[in-house]
């Protein structure tokens, strides 16, 4: 082939996908092209997400259930509402494994994603808005997260510590819970111009007390009421508590389900709107 | 659609300000099809500044701006759809396959897979990286990914190339490899924007340019025009040692047209540089080095700003 032939050949031809239907398709998947590149790089560390994600719920199931589960169920003979301790903490640590799913996706990655690799000024110069490029972001971290808690859930399941018929919503409980801090997260790292220790700060000063604080390994009502609002805040309480109503039918009066149903759905489209809006603000400046 | 007087970018009074700075002071400039356009500044000008306004991902603070007919603030997504941009900065991604990258960036554009493989060989091929399609993108030179950065930009069929800085970085052979493939696509009409603080490359792809300053645009034209307009034919250096250079300018400020005095050199412009050196020559001075060249676009930014454009 010519060699101006071939330019011609780069250049044109294919005609049809061009016009105004290029624009308006990407306005309608724009957010799931974004996706579709979060998804092709977690594809390089794949096989550690999905050792990670078997790996995680075996190590507590044996630490909990064998280990302490057999301790505290010796010893308190079924004071946590009349289940095995594993049954009782499975729907936390769920959700707990959701969030830490979902914080790996929308923390380093996502300030690298401005200055490291700077692939959202790429997509930004392409047709896609900034919300869209958040919303890439969120549906990726969503789709990880909804691997990690199905294997989960499918092992608890299996342990026969989610005997209840609506066990099943467990798993959206959680996928909002870790979307509730994700998208949050999203929205902090989308305003960092440098790490500066915030995201281990983040992980020690709010991630770690939210997991020891929110009803995790023993019920909310054991804390002193002065230290309850920490669960009262935390999605993870929420989480944990409506999975346990969903998982294994303990009892929570119907108004307090649909408030944690509300809390959750709540943060998750308020941390979902403002890491738009930080995305618009970097990508825009 | 084939009238090539029709305008595709248009600015008028366009500013930007980030807080009370102001980087872009009120520019006036359209850009006609298929010319290569330029801007031309040394660094901190508000060239990459006045890009992102014309890409449609930074806002203006004030006046109007219009590509291809449209309004960037409201319709961003829509013009960005038909413009290939080719930061300052490489956002290429590193951890994938070069083929890769442009399939993934293709699909930004809502671009279905069939055709983003085959127009990724025709665009590899055009870089002249067909070798590296499946090379991870670390491995590239930096010339290879800058190629690579342009060949990603094409992959829409844009109607406007935007080029910030294309080959600041890049060793002689690497920035003529480049500048050829530029010019192969002006050949076939398309549309460039090019910055550059690199007088040399101004010359080379740009048909008409502006050279900016401290965000003002201190003049308009082409190369050619501008050489003409603001400097003389030829230009003589003189290299007298540093200490030497100011008593030496004293005694011979007539000579030619005009005088600048550098820290390491004087340059005298004139119409004949050889009668310069000769009329120096004549005065009983003998300059440690002495050239005659021609004027450049980096005496018409001295001429206009008393600086130099690369410190
Ligand atoms: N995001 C920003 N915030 C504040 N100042 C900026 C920002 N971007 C650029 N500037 C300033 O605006 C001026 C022009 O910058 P730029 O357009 O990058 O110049 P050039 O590309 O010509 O080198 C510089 O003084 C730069 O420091
Ligand atoms: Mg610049």
């Amino acid at each position: 082939m010519s060699s101006s032939s071939l330019e011609k050949k780069a250049l044109s031809g294919a005609a049809v996908h061009f016009g105004e239907r290029r624009s308006s398709k990407a306005g309608m998947f724009g957010a799931w092209y974004a996706a579709e590149h979060r998804l092709l790089t977690m594809r390089a560390f794949v096989s550690t997400i999905v050792a990670t994600s078997i790996f995680n719920p075996l190590m507590y199931l044996f630490a909990l259930g064998v280990g302490i589960g057999s301790y505290v169920d010796r010893g308190a003979g079924g004071a946590l509402f009349g289940v095995s301790y594993l049954t009782f903490v499975g729907p936390a640590l769920l959700a707990s494994a959701s969030i830490n799913a979902v914080f790996e996706e929308t923390s380093y990655p996502v300030m690298g994603g401005f200055k490291w690799t700077r692939e959202f000024y790429a997509m930004h110069a392409a047709p896609l808005r900034p919300d869209q490029i958040a919303s890439g972001v969120l549906i990726a971290a969503i789709i990880r997260s909804v691997f990690t808690v199905l294997v989960f859930w499918i092992m608890l399941r299996l342990f026969g510590t989610l005997p209840s018929p609506r066990a099943i919503l467990v798993l959206p409980a959680a996928v909002l819970c870790g979307l509730g801090i994700g998208s949050v997260m999203a929205a902090l790292a989308a305003s960092l111009k440098d790490d500066d220790g915030w995201f281990a700060m983040i992980n020690r000063m709010v991630i770690a007390p939210m997991f020891l604080f929110s009803g995790t390994f023993y019920p909310l009502e054991q804390m002193p009421v002065w230290i309850r609002w920490i669960g009262w805040m935390s999605p993870l309480w929420h989480a944990a508590d409506f999975g346990r109503w969903a998982g294994f039918d303990h009892t929570v009066e119907p108004w307090l389900v649909i408030v944690h149903a509300a809390y959750l759905i709540a943060l998750a489209g308020f941390g979902w709107f403002l890491a738009a809006r930080q995305f618009a603000r970097r990508l825009e400046e | 659609m084939n009238n090539n007087d029709e305008i595709m970018i248009r600015a008028e009074a366009l500013t930007k300000k980030y807080g009370e700075f102001t980087a872009v002071d009120g520019i006036n400039f359209s850009v006609k099809k298929g010319e290569s356009f330029g801007l031309l500044g040394p660094n901190g000008a508000g060239k990459s500044t006045t890009m992102r306004m014309i890409a449609a991902v930074s806002k203006r603070s004030g006046g109007e701006l219009t590509i291809l007919g449209k309004d960037p603030d409201r319709d961003g997504p829509d013009i960005r759809a038909h413009l290939g941009v080719v930061p300052q900065t490489d956002n290429l991604d590193t951890e994938i396959k070069v083929k890769d990258n442009l399939y993934v960036y293709g699909r930004y554009f809502g671009l279905p897979g069939k055709f983003l493989r085959e127009k990724s060989r025709d665009l590899l091929e055009f870089a002249q990286l067909t070798e590296k399609a499946d090379a991870k993108v670390d491995t590239l030179s930096g010339g290879m990914k800058r190629r690579l950065t342009i060949a990603r930009a094409l992959i829409n069929e844009p109607d406007i190339l935007l080029l910030d800085e294309p080959t600041t970085g890049l060793d002689p052979q690497a920035r003529h490899i480049l500048w050829d493939r530029l010019f192969r696509l002006k050949e076939e009409g398309v549309t460039q924007v090019i910055t550059t603080h690199y007088m040399d490359e101004a010359e080379q792809l740009c048909d008409r340019l502006i050279v900016i300053d401290q965000g003002k645009i201190m003049a308009e034209g082409s190369p050619a025009e501008l050489i003409q307009r603001y400097s003389s034919r030829e230009v003589a250096e003189l290299r007298f040692g540093s200490d030497r250079n100011a008593t030496a300018a004293d005694k011979l400020a007539d000579l030619g047209d005009r005088m600048e005095i550098l820290p390491d050199r004087i340059l005298i412009y004139a119409d004949n540089g050889e009668a310069v050196l000769e009329a120096v020559a004549s005065r009983g001075f003998k300059p440690l080095t002495s050239l005659v060249r021609r004027s450049s676009l980096e005496d018409v930014f001295l001429r206009l700003t008393g600086r130099s454009l690369v410190e």
